[in-house]
């Protein structure tokens, strides 16, 4: 039987994950975005995990919240990036150093 | 509870959102040259929402008003409405002073007031916010709005790289906090700051204890305070200047104003395990911050680690936890913002002749000769956020460590005025380099009337006039900080 521990475990799991996709990488600044969606869906599994085992709607429409405002922050980032780009001509992160001191 | 009284109570956000949407399709309809007209009519919103949110604080400050709307989501009580007067406010002066930054590099749009308009909304829901789901609107509100301000200057390889870092920093700083709110949600069944507080009296277990300390750990890095100050300085450089201005005047009073609310009400059962994380990070804040801005060369990275430093103060009043502190660190909070926008509209005055801005101390040198009412001006801002007495910054500083010592933290307050005396260090390099190296650069004779007003304004606070204001502020805090007491 799966049981709300199982559930913990997994998303703790994928939030770590997604923490040192973050710090770890040192390639592309896409892969960042994309371990920042990964925190984001460990947050929503916790959630609606914690939402069913309550009996309890809220959890539930917060994970609703948490998606859109994922989705704006996205659509945010990948413009930052794009300009980042225009300008600079490349993504990876070790590039990433004109500001330091 | 009427719907009407809720939308009464959220005036301030529900107007100044609906403002914004007509701003922004008049900026999309009207082109890039709307972008002044846009500013003056959004300052004038700003300081309406002020005027409102002083309304709200005297409704709340009088007695037993209703202050919670829908459903206790939202609280226009006493603390979130001095909040919001001040962040208000801050936010209408730094727009003051932006559009003669952006007429010199060029790119000033209609959208750059909307996005301060809406990160000024998602701001004052933060102060406001009584449940875990509206702070989370309010914080990501004001994030992504700050993101894109920072690398607004799209040409800019500084600015671009600035909102980078700081897009990628704040959104892991959002899932910390997110993290965090889904373990205490998970362990006391609701997201509503009373009912986690009931809950955590009743049993406080290991997974809320984490969940807590997710949610400080992120508010931290929201209100850069150290070990999570990394991106401070790196934003606080690349950001054009008057984003610069804002980052480290009202998102620093917003995200101060969460913390302090999340600590006193939902957490303030549990004072003695968020306490050290608290005293920690003041001290640590205290002590880099004045050791990171010795070697700095350029002014706004300094001012960054000067935030840094005075975050730091600001905890100390938190890590007190009497309604004493809550009261000393909305004191600092105010003395801090008119240090902060006057020292960054001391620094957007200074221009070559072209026009272009300065911002390195090589190029201050000798200013006092050329500018000499800039260079006095700058001189008692930078006084005053060391905290030298005659000036009103030491009142700020007074008051924390005031409450520190009443709270039995006298060694707290021991260390953090030693640590204060390494912050004069790089103040005194200022008259140093102002009034006694020779001048290297040839400066702009004059500035705008609109930087002098706002300059004017901010030095007559942190004068010594300033302690005039000592008994209505200490009042007004005092009222502020027993809206948490009546929810203890």
């Amino acid at each position: 039987m799966i049981g709300i521990e199982h559930y913990i475990v997994v998303s703790a799991l994928l939030f770590v994950l997604g923490v040192l996709g973050i710090f770890l990488n040192r390639k592309n600044i896409i892969v960042i975005l994309m371990a920042i969606e990964l925190i984001l869906l460990s947050v929503n599994l916790q959630l609606v995990a914690f939402s069913a085992f309550l009996g309890d709607l809220v959890g539930q429409v917060f994970a609703m919240f948490v998606l859109t405002v994922a989705a704006a922050e996205a659509a945010v980032g990948l413009a930052i990036l794009v300009i980042y780009f225009r300008g600079r001509g490349t993504i990876a992160v070790d590039d990433v150093d004109r500001l330091k001191g | 509870m009427s719907y009407a009284s809720s939308l009464y109570l959220t005036g301030a956000e529900v107007g100044l959102s609906l403002f914004g949407l007509v701003l922004l399709l008049v900026s999309a309809w009207s082109g890039p040259r709307s972008g002044r007209l846009l500013t003056v009519v959004t300052v004038a919103a700003l300081v309406a929402a002020a005027v409102f949110s002083a309304h709200l604080f005297g409704r709340a400050s009088g007695g037993d008003a209703v202050v919670r709307a829908f459903g206790d989501l939202y609280r226009a009580d006493a603390f979130g409405s001095f909040a919001k007067v001040l962040i208000y406010l801050a936010t209408a002066a730094v727009l003051v002073v932006t559009p003669r930054f952006f007429a010199q590099v060029g790119g000033y749009r209609g959208e750059y007031p909307v996005l301060m308009l809406f990160n000024a909304v998602g701001m004052g829901m933060m102060v406001s916010a009584s449940d875990l789901m509206t702070l989370y609107i309010g914080l990501e509100m004001s994030s992504l709005s700050s993101y894109i301000l920072a690398s607004f200057l799209r040409q800019d390889d500084r600015s671009a790289e600035a909102g980078l870092k700081y897009f990628v920093l704040g959104a892991l700083a959002s899932g910390i906090i997110l993290y965090g709110v889904s373990l205490v949600y998970g362990f006391t069944g609701t997201t509503n700051y009373e009912g986690i507080r009931a809950a955590f009296d009743t049993n406080f277990s290991t997974g809320a204890l984490f969940g807590v300390v997710f949610v400080l750990a992120g508010l931290a890095f929201k209100v850069s305070a150290v070990p999570f100050h990394m991106w401070t300085p790196d934003v606080y450089e690349g950001a054009p200047t008057p984003v610069t201005a804002f980052f480290a005047s009202a998102p620093k009073v917003a995200a101060m104003g969460m913390l302090l609310r999340m600590a006193m009400d939902p957490f303030a059962g549990e004072v003695d395990s968020w306490r050290q994380i608290v005293i920690f990070a003041a001290l640590a804040s205290i002590v880099v911050g004045a050791l990171g801005a010795i070697s700095q060369q350029n002014l706004k990275r300094l001012l960054a680690y000067s935030s840094i430093n005075n975050v730091g103060f600001i905890l100390i009043g938190l890590a007190a936890a009497t309604p004493a502190g809550v009261a000393g660190a909305l004191t600092y909070l105010t003395i801090y913002v008119a240090m902060v926008v006057g020292s960054f509209t001391a620094l957007l005055m200074l221009r070559d002749p072209t026009g272009n801005n300065l911002e390195t101390f090589a190029d201050i040198s000798g200013l006092s000769t050329r500018r000499p009412a800039l260079a006095w001006s700058l001189l008692a801002v930078m006084f005053s956020l060391a905290g030298i007495p005659p000036l009103f910054g030491f009142w700020g500083k007074f008051v924390v460590f005031q409450a520190a010592v009443q709270a039995d933290l006298v060694a707290l307050a021991a260390i953090g005025i030693a640590a204060s005396v390494i912050g004069a260090f790089y103040y005194l390099k200022f008259i140093k380099v102002m009034f006694f190296d020779e001048p290297m650069r040839e400066v702009e004779a004059s500035s705008p009337m609109g930087h002098w007003a706002v300059l004017a304004i901010c030095v007559a606070i942190i004068s010594p006039l300033g302690y005039l204001l000592t008994i209505p502020l200490g009042e007004w805090t005092a009222q502020a900080a027993a809206s948490f007491v009546a929810a203890m």
